[in-house]
């Protein structure tokens, strides 16, 4: 059984091997089409969503003051947010580590004596690896969310925050069902394939001793859980199993319940293009004497993992202003070119690459954060307005910046260069002196014809570059 | 389009690295077109480059202090016209930030700042310019770079300028807003995601049915005409399949009296 386990781990892979994983991508013609195929279905739903761009500027502007309003607040929030849960009869737990975090919700399950517990879609579930973890202490996570119960089967991760098995094929969900579900027979029609899950899962949260869920908005003047879904299943985990155990990032944080419409409305139209989520659970404790339905017992698991340190620098704490929509993945063409799982993160596309070094650290995320043109396209949808490219300037500063101490980020410095360093000051020295830059100039036009031909990844799919024989300066200064 | 500004009668021309040594013509076209519409153009001899490739790759250190002897070229109140989004944009929006600890040069950037324009966009909106066509039918694509249309917000002036030629028509192309790839650094960083973006775009270009692509920024197009010929040569054709040119060549030809 050990075995099994450690072979099927699926641990972080860190952001080593990103460029190979990329590229496996880019060469599959027919995963290029596909993921084009599926974010360019997703953009028009957004699109058709906004369709009043000064209605959408004046969204986002609130959406942002209301998440960095609350961000200002942030250590008072959780206080008064942990006062509110207890009074409601909610316990609330603190996690610095994932491991931290897989201690609390399995001790619960062992008290429990949990065989079973059913899992909503929580990306913070992923983030700590807990049904690896579940495993290990001999409990099944099962996922119920549909895209995560799928993913599970195939022994994968999300590559999707907000569409887990976006990079499956209908004909490979019905050969997985086919091949992984006991009695089914290959059928690739939607309907089908939905009402085989549902007809598994429903059985499931009843057996189940313990539901797992995540959470959008923590409230914290009411002591209210907040929870969007599309498919029940998050109100079967949360109101059928004897326990209910919600995690969360501790950013998930408003004040008062009237921030959580407009954050809602953004977050639904920005992620699936929807006016508004099938289900909107609002839990505010457990079952009280009298009721006859809900969990006995309501835990609360509050997760840092690297968002302390975030929060600790202006500049990056705006990172933590993000509601989860997802819509940056879906415009950025980096992610359309190479889907998620070439990420190697739990979180991937534009807000991977700059929530995921706080949560592992910049020796194993320096790479990604390479990874983008700077387009700008996340920070144009983003429904917070989080800067991503600028955050993502300043995690390369961090990254490749010789170490120093007292830095602001685990892993400062790990990409650090001597060379790489050593051309950036010599590009400086040429380019701050116009002496110099004229004498360099003069020579490479005038040389011209030395220009190599090879130009190492440029010349991969492109002509070289070669300076023309007179500079533009040149040219003037003959004119007269 | 705004009237009300007076028209300069004297601006400098902040050429860009890239326009110097790669595409002089571009540049010397844009002077050209300038003058034409009757503006004196001042070229600073001791221009260098903006600073921006350091800027985003992660070294901003060497990019203050290039972009710190920019700052000393322009003494006259005069507007600076910069032949590219991306070079703008990085003058006009990032050198407040980029001297934000440096209380004497943060003021001269933002002084500077509002005298930066892009290119079109100092066309239309300054020189209010309706380019008269006298060349023959013909259809043409553009492409608006990341910068420009995002952090400078111009990507109409351009459609504007060839919207006014009465005998070019402006093709349509899939995914319009989308990067071509270029990135600066990323293109070498990342060859494999660039070459892919750049693949799509040059393929959507293409299929547009235009016969010339054109742009106000130099840096997409060495990425996209490079692409183009390198796959030209891989399939073994002779003349180019997506010729292109800077923006400011295509309406100095078009005008040309």
């Amino acid at each position: 059984m050990s075995d099994q386990i450690t072979e099927h781990r699926l641990h972080f892979k860190p952001a080593e091997g990103f460029r190979s994983r990329a590229k496996a991508v880019v060469d599959t013609p027919f995963l290029r089409q596909s993921f084009r195929g599926a974010m360019d279905f997703l953009m028009s739903k957004r699109a058709a969503q906004f369709p009043d761009p000064e209605e959408l500027e004046s969204l986002r502007t609130l959406g942002e003051q209301i998440r960095q309003y609350n961000l200002a607040r942030l250590p008072d929030l959780l206080e008064q947010l942990e006062a509110n849960l207890t009074r409601n009869g909610v316990r609330v737990h603190w996690a610095e580590t994932p491991d931290e975090a897989n201690a609390i919700i399995l001790g619960i399950c062992q008290q429990w004596n949990a065989k079973l517990m059913v899992k909503g879609k929580s990306m913070v579930s992923e983030e700590i690896e807990l049904n690896h973890a579940a495993e290990a202490a001999g409990i099944s996570a099962l996922e119920s969310d549909m895209g995560e119960y799928i993913v599970q089967l195939a022994g994968e991760k999300p590559s999707h925050i907000i569409m887990p098995a976006i990079h499956k094929t209908k004909e490979e969900i019905a050969r997985l069902f086919a091949e992984k579900v006991p009695g089914v027979d290959y059928t690739d029609n939607v309907d089908a394939l939905i009402q085989i899950g549902r007809t598994v899962l429903r059985q499931k949260f009843m057996e189940a001793e313990v539901g797992l869920s995540g959470v959008n908005f923590a409230v914290a003047e009411t002591g209210t859980l907040c929870l969007v879904e599309n498919e029940g299943n998050g109100r079967m985990c949360t109101t059928v199993p004897p326990v209910h155990i919600a995690i969360t990032g501790i950013e998930k944080i408003v004040e008062k319940l009237d921030h959580v419409p407009p954050l809602y409305s953004l977050l639904t139209r920005s992620a699936t293009g929807q006016n508004i989520s099938t289900y909107f659970n609002m839990i505010s404790g457990p079952r009280k004497p009298g009721e006859k339905d809900g969990p006995e017992e309501v835990h609360l698991v509050l997760l840092d993992n690297g968002r302390s340190q975030a929060y600790a620098d202006e500049q990056l704490r705006k990172t933590l202003q993000c509601i989860r929509c997802g819509a940056c993945m879906n415009h950025c063409p980096v992610y359309t070119r190479i889907g998620g799982h070439a990420y190697g993160t739990t979180y991937p596309g534009p807000i991977g690459k700059i929530v995921s070094p706080h949560m592992l650290g910049l020796d194993a995320t320096a790479g990604l954060t390479t990874a983008s043109s700077l387009c700008g396209a996340c920070g144009e949808v983003c429904p917070v307005k989080i800067p991503i490219p600028e955050l993502l300037m300043r995690l390369r500063e961090e990254a490749f910046s010789a170490p120093h101490p007292n830095p602001a980020m685990r892993g400062q410095g790990a990409g650090y260069s001597p060379l790489v360093s050593a051309i950036w000051r010599g590009w400086a020295f040429v380019y701050r002196s116009p002496a110099m830059y004229r004498a360099v100039s003069w020579l490479t036009s005038r040389f011209n014809w030395l220009t190599p031909s090879r130009q190492g990844a440029w010349t991969s799919v492109r002509e070289p570059l070669k300076p023309a024989a007179k500079r533009l300066r040149d040219r003037v200064r003959e004119r007269g | 389009m705004s009237p009300a500004t007076p028209r300069p009668t004297d601006v400098y021309f902040f050429a860009t690295c890239v326009v110097d040594q790669f595409f002089p013509g571009a540049g010397m076209d844009a002077i050209t077109l300038l003058e034409r519409l009757g503006v004196r153009v001042h070229f600073p001899e001791d221009q260098t480059c903006c600073g921006q490739p350091a800027y985003t790759s992660g070294f901003p250190d060497e990019a203050r202090k290039v972009a710190a002897h920019q700052l000393t070229l322009f003494p006259n109140d005069w507007p600076v016209v910069v032949p590219s989004g991306s070079c703008a944009g990085m003058m006009k929006h990032h050198y407040p930030t980029l001297f934000a600890a440096d209380p004497v040069r943060k003021a001269q950037a933002e002084k500077l700042s509002p005298r930066i324009y892009e290119f079109t966009r100092f066309l239309v909106d300054v020189l209010d310019y309706r380019p008269e066509d006298r060349g023959s039918a013909c259809t043409v694509v553009l492409h608006t770079s990341c910068s420009a249309r995002r952090e400078m917000g111009v990507h109409l002036s351009g459609k504007k300028l060839l919207g006014e030629l009465s005998q070019v028509t402006l093709a349509q192309q899939d995914h319009e807003s989308e990067c071509c790839g270029f990135g600066g650094t990323f293109s070498i960083k990342q060859p494999e995601i660039s070459g892919a973006m750049v693949e799509d775009k040059v393929q959507a270009l293409k299929a547009s049915g235009a016969e010339r692509v054109v742009s106000a920024d130099c840096g997409c197009l060495m990425n996209i005409l490079g692409h183009a010929a390198w796959k030209d040569r891989q399939e073994g054709r002779t003349s180019a399949s997506l010729p292109g040119e800077h923006i400011a060549s295509f309406l100095l030809r078009r005008t040309a009296p």
